[in-house]
């Protein structure tokens, strides 16, 4: 079943210009987002996964950021051509986000009531406060927050770790967003709040049917979350395709060489696969194929120029000359592209 | 059976609160309380827990880092808490540790080479010449190269500087390493890297691990043993096929099933453990885990449960293994 889509991003590419010269942090990427659906976006540090969720929302810091290329279609109209005062109408409203430390997020000298009722407020400038704070109550109960009236007289630094996400995750549903950006949600939890956290998102898009946009370098919240995933790499998008087909049949070798190089708690592997090398700097590749140096079957083509993103399935995206011949028989079009 | 390595007996650390002008002591943080466990020859220990368990506090009584409350640390035979300062120092040469954080542990002023030949200095092994081939050493072994001995930390990737803590561990030749959440800062690809270097390095020079760590499938993938660790307390030490296949904690259960697997279609019960992990300065009476057990009894509010044997190599604090209630079942 084909679903609308809700969010397109298309070429996108954030640049920071920085003493040593421009860095492409997300370079030329195309994605989108449909609605209702838990959709993962994994990578290692410095691929640009943060950095194009910060895209999105009109947040990358500036200077000395700046979205340079592209477009970001929310349901037809283009979030890149914002001014900041348009954009402090979505945020919140139409798209929201959650963040990995819940502690830095929360002001401090501010009651949750407080903040939970100023989000409300900024977009329902004719509520009362009493109204807003009804709202709030309401919210809290629905992620599962315990003794809402009390806490909303609470400051952040009396709640635990978990909570504080609970309440995140509140404050970011509280106008009823269609798509809820969540960038490492769970990183700074421990497994077992972390459990509950990724049961109420899940339960929260099944209710509410609030598209969400997971941002992980964990591949088993992936694997439990998320119903599509894009692989990223050097701010580029390396795979893309349905969570089953990614972790069954993955074909890029930078999604294989990472799933089989995390320890799997069911069976002990003798050795671990190990991708060789480190993780590149953003910007520090200007040619070839990005993962070439670490790849195991790079050649020489990889090392002059960059694959295409192939289509190598009905809904699975690769990019990777190995998979261009595969790819031949669906769609001849991406080849004649690529030269 | 061979003597264990490294005996640890009813290991206590309690900080000490203190609150107003005088500091007058109000009460104590319980960060271990009364763990037990043995450490063979050329195995590893993992031990695992969420923050707060005293995993890490553990790690550093051993290392002398923390001075322990009550109880004995063993190690050869020789009780390290009753050590002289002089007579720790030289215990010290055979127990290293290795950090989590390889952005923090490294002195950024110093060059790599400095760093490694530090421990040999500090403790008089060696000459000026003897410990520059040492460097180089250590280099190849964990995988870097001799030129690197003149760069700085800054110069490094965040999995590179974890060779170079580890390459710092091993050079007073420890038979003991004590890895405090060693590959959790770095990232999938690294991490693979790091702990497959560790395993090379523990069948070559017939280490011995402590491997404290927080994700469950790291800690199975290089641990022998596994103890899992709960607000100050050892719930549950088993060999790690055992403890995979049959965790019988109720927290060992609830922890165990909470760590997503990379494989959609993986379907398992869920054991989902409801609130959040109590403040060590306050724990619940009786068992400490009663507060989120789905399986509570009358006893666990008011009774510690102590650590026994269930089955052979397999230990777990838990009334539900009381011996009254096996027979019960």
């Amino acid at each position: 079943m084909e679903r609308k889509e809700l969010l397109q991003v298309k070429g996108l590419e954030t640049t920071f210009f920085t003493e040593d010269g421009a860095i492409p942090a997300v370079d030329n990427i195309d994605f989108s987002l449909r609605e209702g659906e838990i959709l993962g976006i994994v990578g290692e540090s410095g691929c640009g996964k943060s950095v194009t969720s910060l895209s999105i929302m009109g947040l990358v810091p500036s200077p000395p950021g700046k979205v340079t290329n592209g477009e970001i279609l929310l349901e037809g109209t283009d979030l890149a051509k914002f001014s900041d005062k348009e954009m402090r109408k979505i945020r919140g409203k139409e798209v929201a986000m959650i963040f990995q430390e819940p502690m830095t997020s929360l002001n401090p000298l501010f009651t949750i009531g407080n903040q939970l009722t100023e989000a409300i407020l900024i977009h329902n400038k004719k509520w009362s406060k009493k109204k807003a704070e009804e709202r709030a109550i309401e919210m809290m109960k629905l992620v599962g927050l315990p003794r809402s009236e009390e806490l909303l007289k609470e400051y952040p630094h009396q709640l635990s770790g978990g909570m504080r996400q609970r309440v995140m995750i509140a404050m970011a549903l509280v106008c009823d967003p269609k798509i809820l950006i969540a960038d490492e949600p769970t990183t700074a939890l421990d497994v077992t709040i972390q459990a509950q956290i990724l049961q109420l998102m899940r339960d929260l898009n099944k209710r509410l049917n609030t598209a969400v946009m997971l941002i992980t370098h964990d591949l088993g919240v992936v694997a439990e979350t998320c119903e599509r995933v894009v692989v990223m790499y050097s701010g580029q998008i390396v795979e893309e395709g349905p969570v089953d087909l990614i972790f069954k049949d993955p074909q890029h070798p930078y999604t294989k060489g990472l799933i089989q190089s995390v320890p799997d708690m069911r069976f002990k592997k003798d050795r671990l696969y190990s991708i060789r090398g480190n993780v590149p700097k953003p910007g520090s590749i200007k040619q070839g194929c990005r993962f070439a140096a670490r790849c195991e079957w790079a050649h020489e083509r990889c090392l002059q120029e960059n694959p295409t993103l192939y289509q190598t399935g009905e809904h699975h995206k690769t990019r990777c000359f190995l998979v261009s011949g595969k790819e031949a028989h669906i769609d001849d079009r991406a080849i004649v592209e690529s030269k | 059976m061979t003597e264990p390595l490294l005996k640890v007996n009813n290991l206590k650390k309690y900080f000490p609160i203190r609150k107003g002008i005088l500091g007058k002591e109000q009460g104590n943080v319980k960060a271990v309380d009364d763990v037990s466990f043995y450490v063979y020859e050329g195995e590893t220990l993992g031990i695992v827990g969420e923050s707060g368990c005293g995993k890490s506090t553990t790690g550093r009584m051993i290392m002398k880092l923390l001075d322990p409350t009550e109880g004995s640390i063993e190690f050869e035979g020789k009780d390290l808490t009753k050590l002289s300062n002089a007579e720790m120092r030289k215990a010290r040469r055979e127990i290293q540790m290795v950090f989590q954080d390889p952005f923090a542990s490294l002195n950024p002023r110093h060059t790599i080479g400095k760093i490694l030949e530090e421990p040999l200095i500090v403790h008089g092994l060696g000459n000026a010449k003897e410990r520059k081939k040492k460097v180089l050493e250590l280099l190849e072994i964990v995988g870097l190269s001799s030129y690197h001995a003149n760069r700085y930390p800054h110069q490094f990737s965040g999995g590179q500087r974890q060779r170079i803590g580890i390459a710092r561990a091993l050079m007073t030749n420890p038979k003991l390493i004590i890895a405090d959440e060693p590959v959790s800062a770095l990232d999938v690809s690294i991490q693979a890297q790091v702990l497959n270097l560790m395993q090379d390095l523990q069948k070559d020079l017939k280490l011995t691990y402590i491997f404290i760590a927080h994700d469950l499938g790291v800690v199975r993938h290089i641990s022998d043993r596994v103890g899992v660790m709960y607000l100050g307390k050892m719930v549950e030490l088993a060999e790690s096929e055992k403890l995979y296949a049959n965790p019988l904690h109720p927290y060992a259960k609830g922890l165990l099933s909470a760590v997503p697997v990379p494989d959609p279609d993986f379907k398992r019960e869920h054991v989902l453990l409801s609130g959040d992990i109590p403040s060590p300065s306050n724990p619940p009476k009786g068992c400490t885990f009663h507060t989120r057990c789905p399986f509570k009894m009358e006893q666990c509010t008011a009774v510690v449960p102590i650590l026994i044997e269930v089955e052979e190599g397999h230990s777990v604090a838990c009334h539900l293994y009381d011996e009254g209630y096996v027979n019960d079942k």
